[in-house]
This record gives C-alpha cells, structure tokens and sequence, in this order.
C-alpha cells in the first residue's frame, strides 16, 4: 500500500504568538516549530499500517526549506522518503493545489492528514484535496483499519456521535485523537532519516483565493474576581445576575 | 445574486448554530442589498423551517429526502451546489461543524470560491472588497482575511453571532429536489451510533458546558461534574489526561487535540488550566474557574473563580443551582 501523509509544520503549542509591528505577518522570533499534532496521530497510523501489512510511508508538506527540521523527524519516527514543495503556504487552496499535484503524480492508495493545523486553524486542505481528486474524504477519522487490500473501515466523529463507514481506496482520511498513539523517534531512527530521500519540488499555479490582511489578538480579560470557598453557593446568583450567563 | 445559508437540523429541529448562520447570512444579504434563502438538507421538521423568517431569511428551499438524514458529503454537496446555482449565490454561509467544515472546502474548489472557516463576526464590505475576521492560532489570535473570489464562502463559528428575534416574519418554505440517485450515496455510514446525551445537550452546540480534570482522581467521582450539569442544563467536558485514561469518552475531550467550543459558560473543575487545554476554551463568554490551588494558571484565563477542594465546593454549587 501507497501512503501520503502531508504534514504541515507549526507552532509548538506552548508558543506564545505574536506578529510584526505592522500585525501584518506571524513573528517566528523565539518560536519552537513542531509538526501539526493531529498530523503525529496520521503520520503514526500510517507507520503502523505499513508495518502490519506491507508498504511505503511518503510525507509531503509544502513549506520553505526551514520545515526540513521537522521533515527529518517525522522520516525518523517512521516515514520512507518525503517530499517538500518548495514555498510559502499561502493559503489552503493554494497548498491543495501543490498536494494534489504530487498525488495525481505518483497515485497513491490512501493519503492521510489531520484534522486541522493548528497555526490557521482551516480544516480546508483535506476537503480541497479530495475534491481536486474527485475522491471522498472522511473528516475527521479517529479510527482507520483496513478491511482487505481494497476496503477500509473507518470511524468518524459526528456531534452527537459517530459513524462507521467502509470506504474503497483511495480515499483521503483527516485523523483526529485517538487514530494512534504518537511514536517519539529513537536513536537508531534519527541515524536512519539522515540518509533516506527528501525531494525538493517547486510549486506549480498560483492557486490562492484568498488574502491575509492583518492579524490582532483578543482583548485581555479584565481580571478574575474570586469568590470566597466558604459561601460557593454565590458564584450561582452572580452567574445569574451579574454575568447573567444563567 | 443573493445570499445562501446553509441550515442542519438535528432531532427535527433546527441547531441553533444553524439559526446564528441565518442571522448572519441575512445581515450580509442587506448589506448587500439582497435577500438570505437557505438550503435545509436532513433532520429538520418542515414545521420548523417558517420560523426562519425570525432571522431575516425570505425563502427556504427544503430538500426532505430521508437518505438525507444522514450526512453524505457528495449528496450534500449536489444539493447545496444546485441551490447555489438557482439562486446566483455569490455568498455562502455554514455553521462551522464538522459538516460545515467538510461542506465549506470541497465548494470552494467546485465553485470556484474563496473560502473562510472559524468566521467571528461580519464581513466589512467596501467595493469589491469583503473582509472577515477568523479565529486562528487556537484562539490565541485574528486574522482579517480578504475573500477575493467571485464566490464567498464563510463557516461562522459558533456562539460568535447573535440570534435576532425580529428580523422579519416568516418564510416562505419551497419544496426542493435535485433527484439524487443512488451514486450519491455510495459513502453511507454503514451504521451510526448516537450518544447518550444527559437532557439532550450536545457538547460542541452547549450554552452552558461544565468540565472535570485530573482534580478529580476518578472516574468514581464524576457524579459532581454530571449533577452540576444536570442542574444547569450544561453538557459536561474534561480534559484530554481525563479521556486519555478513560475515565471519560474521548468525544468528551476540550482543547488544541481535542475539539472547540465557545459557550456562554465554561466551568472548569480540577483542571491546571495548560494553555493546551485554554485552546480548546479561551473564547467562551465566561469561565468559571474552581482549583485547590491558588496558582493554577486558570485563574488568569478565568472571570470567577474558588479556591478550594472540589469535593466540598462542588456539592454547595449543586444545591444553589438546584435552588434556581
Ligand atoms: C501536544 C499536546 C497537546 C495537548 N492537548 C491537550 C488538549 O487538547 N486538552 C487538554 O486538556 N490537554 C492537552 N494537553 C495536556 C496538557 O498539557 C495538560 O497536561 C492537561 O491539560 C492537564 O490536565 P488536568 O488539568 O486535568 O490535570 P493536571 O494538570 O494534573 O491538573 C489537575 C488540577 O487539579 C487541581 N486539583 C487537584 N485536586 C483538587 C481538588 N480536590 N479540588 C480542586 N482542584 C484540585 C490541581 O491543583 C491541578 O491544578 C496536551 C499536551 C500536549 C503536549
Ligand atoms: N503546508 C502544508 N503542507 C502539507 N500538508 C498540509 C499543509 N497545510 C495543511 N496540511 C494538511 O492539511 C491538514 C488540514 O490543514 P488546514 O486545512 O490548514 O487546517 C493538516 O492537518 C495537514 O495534514
């Protein structure tokens, strides 16, 4: 089996986030990149499926050359080559774009993703990608087996609960907690991922529909008003009448 | 031209996210000086639909095709495309669910159109250009955004936009049918299992949520977090070491790994308040904050808080909400 996972590179959750005087880009300054968490839980499932049942494991992501950091890791937690597109990622339908190329290229069975980057919080490209494709996606999957060599079987989370589907490769699957549980690379796979094939590519199309004019950050909160342990029962009639949220 | 907003129901009714879409959706078609018709697909009562006009919409189109209860993207997406199509839509708008999301991608590439999800208040039109402000970062930051296709597609995140209640009268209900086919609904869910949900709250539409961490020690104890719920009308929450130890199903998990939500009311019991957690929360209205410890970090992200043990402060929360 065939297995893209696109991994997209992020701020490391405890980031604190900040932009240009101008607020009209992100400042990297002092920020940790990681790749995109619920792309671990896509990126392990992939491992674990190719291990169980034979295989090949190619993450993309379409960034400048500073996401290599994170390329390499995720090649040393398990991955078998990887590709980078080679530019900024302007937006999701741009990045769509750039993904379904390289599918459309090397046909893969099953491409993988996670639910949503953390950074743009879009949940966009897996849809864009699918659609671009002409082939369903299954969003958001937390759990992802393969029935036969043909048919898988997932389960994806609705509100109010969940559905069991049966889904033909090739498909596109966004996974969310708990597809897998994330792997921490070891020593023998950092050494390994030193070696194994990363490919530069350049973009093709222009692709972005759309433009990022500024950024802001929400307004701090005036400040927490406490309420003694002893008469708890207050915090009730404040709740109704003072924030009058009851 | 007009606007075009797409409404789920759910149990028959429509969701209330769904009733803020419309209300936003009709603001943007006056700004623009047209009309709001939406597009209700699934498990909605045609006796519900009327009541739409209470949101500024003029018309609703109503496909009753039962497959339809079931959310099937490709389905879905015929009949929403074909409304679009009838009704020269420029603007559509969603709810920011996990259908809205799933919807908002796949119609921005067949209809060609930009795209915004995670959408928090109305777009500031001038000229051709149409500008709306997104959550991004987990809540930790806007973007303003400028949609600069010819078809703009917005997913509002929930309790961000204000429900009127005196837009307008009543809508006029059309009966709509694009004539799906089998094909369409190759990608049935072989089987759906629904929650039990206490009182029918779902946890992501909740006004009022109430959340337990690992303060709690046990599975055993989460009779607090359930009765205070119960008390409130609140769907309860907790955190991911709760779920990842099981002492509460995974769906139940708030924060950057697990879902949002921005309810009116977020009470948080037992929990550190770690800034992975604050992701999934930081943009409820207000929140609640009860902790043994007077450094937990939640007090800074909190509007109230207690100090104390939970297994005495809780059980004096019940009692006074019991007495509303
Ligand atoms: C990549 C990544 C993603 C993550 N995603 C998430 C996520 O989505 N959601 C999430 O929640 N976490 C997430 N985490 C974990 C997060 O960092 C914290 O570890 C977690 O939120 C802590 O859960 P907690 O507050 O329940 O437990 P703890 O941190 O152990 O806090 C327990 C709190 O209970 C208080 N307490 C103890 N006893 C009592 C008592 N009797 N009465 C009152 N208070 C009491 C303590 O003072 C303490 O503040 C993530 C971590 C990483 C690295
Ligand atoms: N720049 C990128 N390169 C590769 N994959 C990406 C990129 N951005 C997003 N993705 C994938 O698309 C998913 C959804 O991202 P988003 O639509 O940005 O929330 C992510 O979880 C990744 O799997």
């Amino acid at each position: 089996m065939k297995i893209l996972v696109c991994i997209s590179n992020v701020p490391d959750t405890t980031s604190k986030i900040n932009f240009t005087g101008d607020g009209k880009s992100f400042d990297k300054n002092g920020v940790q990149f990681v790749i995109n968490p619920w792309d671990e839980y896509a990126l392990t499932r992939a491992i674990e499926l190719k291990e169980a049942k034979g295989g090949t494991v190619t993450v993309l992501n379409v960034g400048e050359a500073d996401t290599e950091a994170n390329i390499r890791k995720a090649l040393a937690i398990g991955a078998d080559d990887a590709i980078r597109v080679n530019a900024f990622p302007k937006d999701a339908m741009f990045v769509a774009q750039q993904i379904a190329a390289i599918a459309k290229e090397n046909s893969y069975d099953l491409i993988l993703m996670g639910k949503e980057s953390i950074d743009f919080n879009g949940s966009q490209v897996h849809g864009m990608v699918g659609e671009l494709l002409g082939i369903p996606v299954i969003f958001p999957a937390f759990k992802l087996d393969m029935i036969d060599d043909t048919t898988a079987r997932l389960e994806r989370e609705i509100e109010g609960g969940k559905e069991v589907l049966e889904v033909k490769l090739p498909f596109v699957a966004s996974a969310q907690q708990p597809m897998s549980e994330p792997r921490i690379p070891n020593m023998r796979g950092i050494m390994t991922a030193r070696t194994k094939p990363l490919k530069v590519v350049e973009p093709t199309g222009e692709g972005a529909q759309t433009e990022y004019a500024s950024f802001s950050k929400p307004e701090k909160k005036s400040g927490v008003r406490m309420i003694d342990a002893e008469n708890a029962g207050e915090l009730i009639s404040l709740l109704r009448n003072e924030a009058k949220v009851l | 031209m007009s606007v075009l907003v797409l409404v789920e129901g759910f149990n028959g009714e429509i969701k209330k996210s769904s009733l803020e879409a419309a209300s936003y959706g009709s603001q943007v078609a006056n700004a623009l000086g047209t009309e709001a018709t939406a597009i209700a697909i699934g498990e909605v009562q045609e006796s519900a639909l009327a009541a739409l006009g209470a949101q500024g919409i003029t018309k609703v189109l109503f496909d009753d095709d039962a497959r339809l209860h079931n959310f099937v993207a490709e389905a879905y997406l015929k009949v929403i495309a074909q409304a679009a199509s009838q009704e020269s839509a420029k603007v559509i708008i969603f709810s920011n669910t996990n259908i809205g999301a799933a919807l908002g991608s796949r119609l921005a590439v067949r209809l060609n159109g930009s795209l915004a999800t995670n959408v928090t208040a109305l777009p500031v039109i001038s000229g051709d250009s149409f500008t709306v402000r997104r959550g991004v970062f987990s809540g930790k930051a806007f973007a303003d955004v400028n949609l600069t296709g010819d078809v703009k597609i917005v997913a509002v995140k929930k309790n961000s936009i204000d429900i009127s209640s005196d837009a307008g009268g009543t809508a006029s209900v059309e009966k709509f049918s694009v004539g799906l086919s089998d094909a369409d609904f190759a990608f049935a869910p072989k089987e759906t299992v629904m929650q039990e949900t206490d009182g029918g709250v779902l946890l992501p539409e909740a006004e009022i949520v109430v959340s337990g961490g690992r303060g709690l020690k046990g599975p055993e104890n989460w009779h607090l977090v359930e009765d205070l719920a119960k008390a409130l009308g609140a769907a309860t929450a907790c955190s991911k070491p709760v779920s990842d130890q099981d002492w509460r199903p995974h769906h139940e998990h708030v924060g950057q790994t697990g879902i949002t939500i921005s309810p009116n009311l977020y009470i948080a019991i037992g929990i550190s308040g770690a800034i992975q957690h604050l992701a999934g929360v930081n943009s409820s209205k207000v929140i609640v904050v009860i902790n043994k410890d007077p450094e937990a970090p939640f007090f800074k992200a909190a509007d109230y808080g207690i100090v104390g043990d939970a297994f005495e402060i809780v059980p004096k929360l019940i009692e006074a909400a019991r007495a509303l």
